[in-house]
């Protein structure tokens, strides 16, 4: 069993120092997984990096993204920022979340939003 | 020290409608930012699966995005987010949706039957939206009755006349829309207290 195991397509690329080398499924950065495991992380959700985050350590991605979290920023402005498809960005910024390492205010569904506060963004609305 | 009292809530609208209907003039008539590049990675067509296995990840693909944002006090702030209307990016819609407050879907009286998909979308999930007819040159005139009509739409549903290259016509259907939120919100509420009462 000497034979590189290529037959299967997992081995490496033919050649490793062509455009296949440069090629990284989008989903490697989250180990596969597409969902995040918090519901209330969503496109238009508002993160800001918590005291000391930048001290941590950690991956590329991630590191950039706490990065960029120096103010509140959504996910969706992360993700174009830093060229993470969506998908990706929102499963990365969930983890930095239950790491302690990002922080948000959002509810976990909008129909949690008490009446009294969708009246307010009904009013700021009508003085644009 | 940053707590999660120094991160505004935020709150989102969806505007949607068939390609070419106005969606990037409405949201960019209120906007205080620029449009963004997003990318999309074609593999989130096959959302579901928890493992690389069988994932079929081609190549990521550069979507422009409609996606607007209005600072209504420092500590809320509102998204608008379009769907794109093209039906490759057809997949990103549920990532685009999920959470909205409210949904706009706009029309255009030359090319009605472009507006039925998302309608069927957000009937479907039940999710309160106002139908926006933008005003084009050299389209006839429609009676909005006619339109809810045509498009057999609840009576609930507020049908108005729009010009998303206008502020305040871009204001007034987003305040319809969250008029309409308020309504089924408040319904809602007396439907839990009714079968609370038993």
């Amino acid at each position: 069993m000497t034979r590189p195991p290529d037959a299967d397509g997992d081995g490496p690329a033919e050649d490793a120092g062509g455009a296949e080398a440069m090629f990284v499924r989008p989903f490697i950065m989250t180990g596969g997984r597409a969902r995040p495991t918090r519901a209330e992380v969503r496109l238009e959700t508002l993160v800001l990096a918590a005291p000391g985050a930048s001290d941590a350590p950690l991956e590329f991605e991630e590191r950039r993204l706490v990065e960029l979290c120096s103010a509140p920023v959504s996910v969706a402005e992360l993700a174009a920022r830093t060229r993470i498809p969506f998908g990706v960005a929102k499963v990365l910024v969930s983890d930095l979340m239950t790491s302690g390492l990002l922080v948000s205010r959002q509810a976990e569904e909008p129909h949690e939003l008490p009446l009294d506060l969708i009246e307010r963004i009904r009013d700021h609305v009508r003085s644009l | 020290m940053s707590d999660r009292s120094e991160v505004p809530l935020a709150v989102k609208v969806v505007v949607s409608g068939g390609l070419g209907v106005g969606k990037t003039t409405f949201v960019g008539a209120v906007s205080e930012i620029e449009p963004l590049d997003t990318e999309a990675a074609i593999t989130e067509v096959a959302l579901g699966v928890d493992s690389l296995d069988g994932v079929d990840a081609k190549t990521t693909t550069t979507v422009a995005l409609d996606f607007g944002r209005i600072t209504l006090e420092k500590s809320i702030v509102l998204y608008l987010f379009g769907t794109p209307g093209q039906d490759r990016f057809s997949f990103l819609w549920d990532d685009l949706v999920e959470g909205a407050l409210g949904t706009v879907v706009m029309v255009d009286t030359r090319r009605i039957e472009d507006s039925f998909p998302a309608i069927d979308y957000f009937e479907e999930r039940g999710a309160p939206f106002v139908l926006a007819v933008n005003r084009f040159d050299g389209a006839e005139e429609f009676d909005t009755e006619e339109i809810r009509e045509a498009l057999g739409l609840d009576a609930g549903v507020p049908v108005l006349p729009c010009d998303a290259r206008s502020r305040a016509s871009v204001r007034d259907v987003l305040v319809a829309v969250m008029d309409r939120v308020i309504d089924v919100h408040r319904k809602a509420g007396r439907r839990t207290a009714a079968l609370a009462r038993g």
